[in-house]
């Protein structure tokens, strides 16, 4: 691949068939077509990358600093996210170039790595955030079935642990799932079928990492 | 849900199978893998107690007496597994799930015919 990767967007989970006749769990990502916005290479900025753009977004919305980066880019339009994905060699790329899953031959088959933001969830108790097991709903248990239990020892060590896993704010993190298989792309939609779930909700964006 | 999901799942939608309804007696020809190479056809037949879900995710499930013992078995509607599905009987019922065929059988488990 040239380029690591695309920048898409998770539209939703549906269920296919596979060859085999087996059902599939598939997550629905629009991925690309991504314009490249600026090229980095070693001379200039140390390391060599591509800013991609994804989901056209008017100049009349763009406030005028990000009027003049896409302007210089050559676009007529800008985008609603930009992105920066290395690369190898900055020199087979321009500003202006699309990017999409045709030209980079995504095919069914390979694994992919995704990265989203989760869900938000507010602030979680421990049962939902670490996984605590719930304490007794009866037997004289009183008040405490979802509390975290106890938080430490005793005069020894006289505190609580750094890093205790306690309540607190869970989800709207980025998330990175790792060798999804690609189920089916669909090139002349811009779609990309990968097998299980991808984090975050539909609309959310999502990176999408060739291996 | 978005409708490029709609139209990611009419790929695999199957527009080849009779229609048919809870209360109909069907034979499903489905295909199932016997060890690691062997293939072959098998045939389920009575009566469809359920049809739920839209989409790729349909399905539906069919009831029958086998060997005084009542069997249920659920297919994907849309699986390529299935060959084909004839539709034997047409049966005439008031409600959409037949759960009530599951507390009888013999003769109150009779479904009147559609005609």
């Amino acid at each position: 691949m040239m380029v690591e990767g695309l920048i898409g967007r998770k539209l939703g989970m549906t269920r296919i068939f596979n060859e085999a006749g087996e059902v599939v769990p598939v997550t629905v990502l629009e991925v690309g077509p991504c314009t490249v916005v600026q090229v980095k290479s070693v001379e200039t900025d140390g390391y060599n990358a591509v800013q991609l753009g994804f989901m056209p977004k008017k100049l009349t919305k763009l406030n005028k600093p990000m009027r003049g980066h896409f302007l210089r880019a050559g676009l007529d339009h800008g985008f609603y996210i930009l992105r920066e994905f290395r690369v190898e060699d900055p020199s087979q790329f321009k500003p202006g170039q699309v990017l999409t899953l045709e030209s980079l031959g995504v095919e069914k088959g390979i694994k992919v790595d995704v990265t989203g933001k989760s869900k938000g969830r507010g602030f979680t108790g421990a049962i939902k955030r670490w996984g605590f097991s719930r304490q007794p709903m009866s037997h004289g248990a009183k008040q405490v079935h979802r509390k975290p239990g106890s938080s430490g020892a005793s005069t020894f060590p006289g505190r609580v642990i750094k890093g205790k896993k306690m309540p607190g704010h869970y989800g709207n993190e980025t998330v990175t799932v790792k060798n999804l298989l690609v189920a089916e792309v669909i090139p002349e939609k811009n779609l990309l079928l990968v097998k299980g779930a991808v984090p975050g909700w539909p609309t959310g964006w999502v990176m999408v990492y060739f291996k | 849900m978005f409708p490029l999901i709609q139209e990611v799942e009419k790929r695999y939608l199957r527009k080849d199978l009779p229609d048919f309804r809870p209360g109909d007696t069907v034979r499903v020809h489905y295909r199932i893998q016997e060890g690691d190479e062997k293939e072959r056809v098998q045939v389920f037949e009575g009566v469809v107690i359920r049809k739920r879900g839209g989409g790729t995710g349909a399905t539906f499930t069919v009831r029958k007496i086998s060997f005084g013992i009542g069997v249920e078995r659920t297919f994907p509607l849309h699986s390529p597994r299935i060959e084909k599905i004839e539709v034997v009987k047409r049966g005439k019922v008031r409600r959409a799930r037949l759960y009530y065929l599951r507390g009888r059988y013999g003769k109150a488990a009779r479904i009147k015919e559609r005609l």
